[in-house]
């Protein structure tokens, strides 16, 4: 299924988007792969602005991984699962740090998957995996697309699995997508890599 | 720039602050890249321009342009009441702890925007019945929002996520009672914001004007780099009375600055620093 030019150590990070629908399988994505796992993973989800708290929490109740809500230009620690925090955009800055913004919304929403991702792919190019998830609207479209022109990997969720299918649809119009996988497929590459590493 | 993506590089970058600096003595050159790199991206949309050269073309040719290219590159987002949990230890705690050893409380409010900050603080202390006791400065770099603070008047539309930030800051009244509804507009109570001074202010290059018992810097240093942010600490360090309060947004941090064992973190979750070293 997965090509094996893509299984490969060469991965620097990954970024997963997701909006409505995304929670169970970011659930699992999340309580599947372990503790140890080699790259920093970058969260971006689309999230109630005002409720500061408590979707760590929910994250980490079936997950060993450290998940965390960064501060600004905050380090990147490799193995720890970066959530973008209520009613800011998360970017990756050049020098392996975290920049926080609260720059316009962006498709309607703050934190933008776009954000996240656009600025990954600058900082990764070609050493990027980007994953994005069911959702309602079309946020992270454009970012895969700058994924896929650095070189990274784009992966969307099945179309037909997916709870909500026009964010995965509306990154699938608009780029050549390298795969479009099932959670578990989405699971079972990462832990692939995961061996790879050691 | 890359032609297929539009991507603007870094050494456009470095040549457009390099520019900016020598001609405006404005400085952008620490500002974090990722979102540098949009705003600017952003502006030559706006301006339906090709390439950072054209950009540097223009602000070259057109006098009046720089203005408005600081207004667009700097991010004005705002709310009363932002982080309403804030504004209750601000009440509940930090300014009673000031008027312990004062009459008088001096405020400054640096990177303002449109001022939903100071009217949030204007009314917090009316509420606690000292506003005139309060001296509140207010500055910005972008003169056109400093403006707009000055003119307290903002569209009915944006009411709706202040009324709900103050009622989760439980405020004693509505937030109705600070305004009047004209048109689209709510017009804020003048009286609110009559020891209020604003003026124009680079935090990058501006010198220290005064010492405060509090300074509100939130979301501002978030569009710095670390180098600048540790830079600028130290002039929000010298701003500040020993034992008064700074106060930075919520997803902020000084523990990487050098000088950050001169202040002792009042409150972590509300980032809420006392100076406690000259
Ligand atoms: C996102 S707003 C923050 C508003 C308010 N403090 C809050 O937290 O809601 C950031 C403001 O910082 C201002 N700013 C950016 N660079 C600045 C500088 N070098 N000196 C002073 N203000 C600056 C911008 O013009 C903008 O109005």
């Amino acid at each position: 299924m997965i090509k094996q030019t893509h299984l490969t150590d060469k991965y620097k990070a990954v970024v997963i988007g997701g909006s409505a629908g995304s929670f169970q399988p970011i659930v699992q994505i999340l309580s599947s792969i372990p503790r140890q796992f080699p790259l920093p993973i970058f969260l971006c989800l689309h999230r109630l602005k005002h409720v500061r708290h408590g979707f760590v929490e929910a994250l980490s109740i079936k997950s060993q991984k450290e998940i965390a809500e960064p501060l600004d230009k905050e380090s990147i620690k490799k193995g720890v699962v970066y959530l973008a925090p209520a009613n800011y955009h998360m970017a990756v800055e050049l020098g392996n740090s975290i920049s926080l913004n609260t720059e316009e919304l962006i498709n309607n929403s703050r934190p933008a998957i776009d954000i996240t991702f656009e600025s990954a792919a600058y900082v990764y190019r070609d050493k990027l995996i980007g994953v994005l998830l069911s959702g309602a609207n079309k946020d992270g479209a454009i970012g895969m697309q700058r994924i896929k022109q650095r070189k990274g990997l784009t992966i969307i969720q099945n179309i037909e699995e997916s709870m909500i299918n026009a964010m995965p649809m509306a990154a699938k119009n608009i780029v050549d997508i390298d795969y479009e996988l099932k959670v578990d497929e989405i699971i079972s590459f990462l832990l692939k890599l995961n061996e790879l590493y050691k | 720039m890359s032609l297929n993506t539009g991507e603007i590089e870094i050494a456009e970058l470095r040549k457009l602050t390099t520019f900016i600096q020598e001609k405006f003595d404005y400085s952008f050159k620490d500002y974090a890249m990722s979102s540098f790199r949009r705003r600017i991206r952003r502006i030559l949309d706006l301006y339906k321009l090709q390439t950072v050269d054209e950009l540097i073309q223009t602000l070259n040719t057109k006098e009046d342009f720089f203005q408005e290219f600081v207004s667009e590159l700097t991010v004005n987002v705002t709310e009363m009441f932002r982080d309403p949990t804030f504004w209750r230890v601000l009440r509940e705690h930090i300014i009673p702890n000031i008027m312990l050893n004062h009459n008088k409380i001096s405020i400054w409010h640096a990177g303002c925007s449109s001022g939903e900050e100071i009217i949030s603080m204007a009314i917090v202390l009316d509420e606690m019945g000292i506003l005139d006791k309060a001296k509140i400065v207010a500055t910005d770099i972008d003169r056109s929002i400093i403006a707009k603070a000055k003119e307290g008047r903002y569209p009915i539309k944006h009411m709706e996520v202040n009324h709900k930030n103050y009622s989760r800051y439980q405020g004693k009244y509505s937030l109705q009672k600070y305004y009047t509804e004209v048109g689209s507009e709510a017009i804020i109570d003048k009286s609110l914001l009559e020891n209020v001074s604003y003026r124009k202010h680079d935090l990058v290059q501006g010198s220290v004007f005064s010492k405060f018992d509090l300074v509100l810097c939130r979301n501002v240093m978030i569009y710095f780099n670390q180098t600048l942010q540790n830079q600028v600490l130290h002039r929000l360090h010298e701003s500040l009375f020993k034992y008064g309060y700074l106060v930075i947004g919520s997803k902020e941090s000084l523990i990487w600055c050098d000088i950050a064992h001169k202040f002792i973190v009042v409150n972590n979750e509300e980032k809420i620093y006392k100076k406690i070293k000259d």
